[in-house]
């Protein structure tokens, strides 16, 4: 069943082309996997389906869809005064105590972390917390924007295996900006190559050819040969 | 004695109004635009006084489409608001200070509460009621926006409404202070008791609760040390948190040092 479709989507900011014909179809249950350069128009991508910029084209969600949103990061001083307590209680109601406890468990943080600052617990943590808050009102998508360099490979490993055991519990789609190819081939169901206009789309085994890579990212792509560990 | 009263009730609400608009001042981080944005209210306020209406209209009036004009350019150029706010606002300061009637300047840049009458003084305590609760209607979606727009908007808060609001109050909060504390002091007591709070507290909740009693201990403390006197209370007010100010640093300092 296709829970998102996006037909033909320009976006133009300030006078600038960031996205140009984009178009792609998401079934429920998928994983799309977006990669491209930086300023390729990924998070611009991902503002244009969270409604918060203009654009031209069409984007059409399954009518009444739930989307969960793990931003990249926050830009927050280390002394913010909120705990991780007080930030899901942001969410309002929904953020009940056992759904707290659920969240914790769901993304394995411990519940003294509740009492600690946002801004002092680590970059991993916060992460997989606001993974936990994406997903506590149980969305049917979960948008997420992965961080670039500030987070270490195994943690980004462990949250992604997480997600993806949920995708089959909860027939969860899942959005993911990555930077990481190895991440794409091992976990992704479709890729988009993204550079501004749309480079390549399809199945990540079809898709992740070395030509595509070099015309995406623009020279030799040594990293996807590249294992980790 | 009797004539402190009235002065110190309105001390206490525009107090909690104004260090619980600038906890999300300070979350928000701008304390300096917020600064220069609170001497807008100067011309609006001199016309006030050279017409003969109630300045806090003109310095309201004045602010309400300052804050709307920095709405609107944030949201529809790709101007940097910083600069504009930075440039457009001390134009207005030197405007306000050049058309002020002399003998009222010093007022007007400094503020006075003595003068307030009782009308007055009950309007200063609804519109700080106001501010307070409109506060702690939105405070949540507030701090999530602040946190992230984008969050905010994945859980359906609507950021742009909110952020007139938030603009909305800003301008209510500093037309009502401006009398009070004056044109060029104004921004100040909306940001240093949250800027002291911010040093010693942790959570969100202790945050704004800190912020208010500061806000608070500083207007009154300020009203009484100025009654009796022809002391303006504006620098007084800023002293006094400055004050408190350093003895947070201190509190925040020992603590870090013990861990």
């Amino acid at each position: 069943m296709q829970i998102l479709k996006v037909k033909n989507l320009n976006v133009n900011l300030s006078g600038e082309k960031i996205l140009q014909n984009i178009t792609l179809e998401v079934n429920r249950g998928e994983i799309l996997t977006v990669i491209g350069p930086n300023g390729a128009g990924k998070t611009t991508l991902f503002k244009a389906l969270l409604n918060m910029i203009p654009y031209e084209g069409e984007i059409k969600w399954e009518p009444n869809v739930r989307i969960g949103y793990v931003p990249q990061r926050l830009d927050i001083d280390i002394d913010v005064p909120i705990t991780v307590k007080e930030f899901f209680k942001l969410r309002g109601k929904i953020a009940n105590a056992k759904r707290i406890r659920e969240a914790l468990s769901f993304i394995q943080l411990e519940e003294n972390i509740l009492k600690k600052g946002l801004g002092e617990i680590s970059v991993g943590q916060r992460q997989r917390l606001l993974v936990g808050w994406a997903m506590m009102d149980n969305p049917d998508v979960l948008l997420f924007d992965e961080p670039t360099a500030d987070i270490d490979i195994y943690g980004q490993e462990s949250i992604l295996k997480t997600i993806s055991q949920m995708r089959k519990k909860l027939n969860l789609t899942v959005i993911l900006i990555s930077h990481d190819l190895n991440i794409v081939s091992e976990y992704a169901t479709k890729v988009i190559c993204l550079n501004k206009k749309n480079v390549c789309y399809g199945p990540p085994a079809k898709v992740l050819t070395a030509q595509n890579l070099n015309e995406l990212y623009g020279g030799e792509k040594a990293f996807y040969e590249h294992k980790h560990g | 004695m009797e004539g402190l009263i009235q002065p110190l009730i309105v001390a206490i609400f525009i107090g909690a109004s104004t260090s619980l608009l600038g906890a999300f001042v300070i979350l928000r981080k701008m304390a300096l635009a917020g600064d220069a944005l609170s001497h807008v209210a100067l011309p609006g306020l001199a016309l006030g006084l050279m017409f003969n209406f109630n300045p806090f209209w003109g310095a309201a009036g004045f602010l309400l489409l300052a804050t709307l004009g920095v709405w609107f350019l944030e949201y529809y150029t790709t101007l940097s608001v910083d600069t504009l706010i930075g440039v457009f606002f001390t134009v207005s300061l030197a405007i306000g200070v050049l058309i002020t009637p002399q003998q009222e300047l010093l007022e007007a840049l400094f503020g006075n509460i003595s003068l307030l009458s009782w009308r007055e003084a009950l309007f200063s305590v609804f519109i700080s009621a106001v501010i307070i609760i409109t506060l702690l209607i939105v405070y949540k979606k507030l701090v999530l926006n602040m946190l992230s727009q984008e969050l905010a908007q994945s859980i359906g808060v609507k950021n742009r409404i909110l952020e007139l609001v938030y603009l909305l109050v800003f301008a209510l909060a500093v037309a009502l202070g401006i009398r009070f504390v004056g044109a060029l002091l104004m921004g100040s007591l909306v940001i240093i008791p949250a800027a002291s709070a911010k040093n010693i507290a942790k959570s969100l909740k202790s945050f704004m609760i800190i912020s208010v009693l500061l806000g608070i201990l500083t207007t009154m403390l300020g009203i009484i040390f100025t009654f009796g006197s022809k002391t303006a209370p504006g620098p007084l007010f800023i002293l006094i948190s400055a004050g408190f100010f350093v003895i947070t640093l201190i509190i925040r300092r020992f603590r870090f040092t013990l861990k």
